[in-house]
């Protein structure tokens, strides 16, 4: 099963290492780790997305727990919440092809933030399935560069994660 | 007042009431030495490696409950300590370590001895920190005393640039501490409790399994009340040795891959097992999946969240500090209007009887060759059960644990978790720093006490007496055994060749030297190094028979009612 995991931690130097070591080193599986500070610069918040059974999930919040710096954890996918990642696409947009990539990057509600005479660096929001469909749908010989930031979650309505 | 780095560290040792410091010196903390030069509240203890000096500082903090201090300086100081606390870390000891590092405009420059301490030790530690201004120093020792002894303990890493050790700011040592990030649970949930004292009362084949969360957390007292007033069986892992009197009729025996047959039947076999500060883990139980294949309740109270259902599945779950539960746990059981179900509680004694009758832990002692059991049996009588023992890895770790009875908590100092040859010799030194006037003896083997035998050097210079029992069988004993049993007999680099002289390399250091090669001279032997000798280092080099194996084994990878025997060889 695929979690969502949202962590509270000190904004210290080694942090995150302290994370992606502790992942490593009891080999739990991350799909996707963001990190950066919140409104209160002291605080960072980490979004990791992982699988495993349900036993794993719990021993990863436990021992994400235990580590000293980490101030709180929730499983973001045990109740109603949003996933978002933000990915830019670098795309080859000469000729035909140049109508065609607006078009399809209009029907996906993406953004077009860089023009050159045969590029176009595009800008989309999405949970990860949407952003894996957009790839589908663009002919994949005119993908130049692709880069995504992993998945930030939040939880719905009154569900809040603050210290 | 204004005070330097180095003078700070000083300052919050004294602070901590600290002792002792183990330690080694080396550029990057010269500055803390020359304070610490200058002082005389605490001494320093100097070790001839630095693995050594994080070993007597866990060892002393596992023999008293204090908390351990070592100081190393950087790049190969701390390298060399990593075993060390890996080890504590391990067994959950609770440990400060500082060590020196490259002043900060050196950190990242491939400097002479630098190395990147907080990652290389990040994974054995509970906690490690980074100090890069001077202001910070005395609230994060402050933190690192107060995580290494909370919750679960475990050692906690302070390293220091140069630099910051020479800068001086105002002192003042933090009176009391508050971590938004950490908040180890203490008391156990009531109802949570409640249950487990209902699942105990009904028990018809009760167990429990008592741990080295017992022995850390001083809980000892509690265990025997609890187990006395239900009458249940009680056995004890490695760890917990000590955690409940060995000579007491309820007790099994130890547990485990090489635990007696007893106490592996009963465990495998009862229908409400009370895990006590245990973990469950693969020495222990043997194959997971086999040991489920009897179903049977199970209570688990343990400080560390983690440490539950990792393995086992478990039934009823406390969090919390040992003895705040056990409190509780024996209120709310004297308020109860159940007892236990004698009936049942007979029929199942009798069956353990019959398991006992066993006698899984015989050997036979003939006239030419000693058996290390016997050496360990004799060791038990001359010091009439009361000396602190510290052990090294291997089979004579196994004996020890076997034939030294072991009444009283913290007497019983051994690496189960990472299982480290070569601690015997700096965790006994260790243990007698904390109990000054203790008889101290290493339970040890050819291989094993040459992994830090250069610290016959520090034993003498502080003049400690420990009795190292060497259980010389020219062989890496555990090795040969499982190559033996797992690998067709072939003795793989097991064989140690080119021995010294244990007796002349003790007289070289200044000790006494004994070479003990027949089974009539075993008791005599070792009375003279204990009365005679009272006062000296004394090296027993035992000369044992080379066949012998631990038993009863449990295979890796089987269950653990599926033990091979003495006897059905």
């Amino acid at each position: 099963m695929r979690h969502i995991i949202s962590i509270l931690i000190e904004n210290e130097a080694g942090a995150l290492s302290r994370v992606s070591g502790l992942f490593s080193a009891r080999a739990f599986n991350i799909e996707s780790l963001t990190v950066a500070p919140t409104e209160d610069a002291s605080l960072s918040r980490m979004t990791i997305v992982s699988t495993g059974s349900d036993d794993v999930i719990e021993q990863i919040t436990k021992q994400l727990n235990k580590l000293i710096d980490v101030v709180k954890v929730v499983d973001l996918s045990e109740a109603a919440h949003i996933e978002r990642e933000l990915m830019l696409v670098k795309v080859r947009a000469a000729g035909k092809d140049r109508e065609e990539m607006k078009r399809i990057a209009d029907i996906f509600r993406g953004r077009i933030i860089d023009v050159t005479d045969s590029t176009y660096v595009i800008e989309l929001t999405g949970n990860g399935s949407k952003l894996d469909a957009f790839l589908e749908a663009i002919d994949r010989s005119l993908i130049l560069e692709t880069v995504r930031t992993g998945v930030s979650g939040i939880g719905r309505g009154d569900r809040i994660l603050k210290v | 007042m204004q005070l330097t780095g180095a003078e700070i560290v000083i300052r919050c040792l004294q602070e901590e009431k600290v002792e002792y410091v183990f330690g080694y010196p080396g550029g990057s903390v010269l500055y803390i030495y020359d304070e610490l030069f200058k002082q005389d509240k605490f001494k320093h203890v100097l070790v001839r490696h630095e693995q050594a000096a994080v070993h007597a500082a866990d060892a002393y903090s596992r023999s008293s409950n204090k908390i351990g201090v070592c100081m190393v300086t950087s790049g190969p100081g701390v390298t060399n300590a990593v075993t060390g606390i890996a080890t504590a870390h391990m067994d959950s000891v609770p440990m400060v370590i500082i060590s020196g590092q490259v002043p900060t405009a050196y950190i990242g420059q491939d400097a002479f001895q630098e190395c990147d301490t907080v990652g290389i030790t990040r994974p054995c530690v509970k906690h490690n920190f980074l100090v890069k201004d001077v202001r910070d120093l005395a609230i994060t020792l402050k933190k690192a005393f107060y995580i290494a002894k909370t919750g679960r303990p475990g050692p906690v890493l302070v390293d220091i640039p140069k630099d910051i050790t020479n800068q001086k700011c105002e002192f003042e040592y933090p009176k009391t501490i508050a971590m938004r990030s950490y908040n180890p649970v203490v008391k156990g949930h009531s109802g949570q409790i409640k249950k487990a004292v209902q699942m105990l009362l009904e028990a018809k084949r009760p167990m429990i399994y008592a741990g080295g969360g017992v022995i850390l957390s001083d809980a000892a007292e509690r265990l025997v009340k609890l187990a006395r007033t239900l009458g249940y069986p009680v056995t004890n892992t490695l760890m917990g040795l000590g955690g409940y009197p060995a000579t007491d009729k309820q007790w099994l025996g130890m547990l485990g891959m090489h635990g007696t047959y007893e106490a592996n039947m009963a465990m495998q076999n009862c229908d409400v097992l009370i895990a006590v500060g245990a973990r469950f883990d693969d020495r222990v139980i043997g194959n997971p999946a086999h040991f489920a294949e009897v179903s049977r309740k199970i209570i688990h109270i343990d400080i560390d969240p983690s440490s539950i259902s990792k393995r086992v599945k478990v039934d009823v779950p406390i969090v919390g500090n040992l003895p705040d539960v056990l409190d509780e746990l024996q209120k709310l059981l004297a308020a109860s209007a159940g007892v236990p179900d004698s009936k049942a509680l007979a029929a199942w004694w009798k069956q353990i009887d019959e398991w006992r009758a066993k006698k899984s832990l015989r050997y036979k002692q003939g006239k030419e060759i000693i058996m290390p059991q016997y050496v360990v049996e004799k060791l038990y009588e001359v010091t009439g059960g009361e000396a602190f023992i510290t052990s090294d890895v291997g089979q004579h770790q196994m004996w020890a644990a076997q034939y030294y009875k072991f009444d009283k908590p913290r007497r019983w100092i051994n690496s189960g978790g990472l299982g480290t040859m070569g601690v015997g010799l700096p965790y006994a030194m260790g243990v007698r720093f904390a109990n000054p006037k203790a008889t101290v003896a290493c339970i040890t083997g050819e291989a094993s006490i040459q992994m830090n035998i250069q610290e016959l050097s520090t034993a003498k210079q502080f003049r400690l007496p420990i009795k190292i029992i060497n259980l010389n069988n020219r062989y890496l004993g555990m090795v040969r055994q499982w190559q033996q049993m797992f690998h067709g007999n072939r003795y793989a680099e097991s064989y140690v060749d080119a021995l010294p002289d244990f007796v002349k390399l003790a007289e070289s250091y200044g000790h006494v030297g004994m070479k003990i090669e027949r089974p009539a001279d075993v008791e005599p032997a070792l009375r003279e190094a204990f009365t005679k000798h009272k006062n000296d280092l004394v090296f027993m080099d035992f000369l044992t028979d080379q066949t012998a194996n631990v038993y009863p084994m449990v295979a890796a990878g089987k269950g653990l009612s599926e033990m091979i025997l003495a006897e059905e060889l």
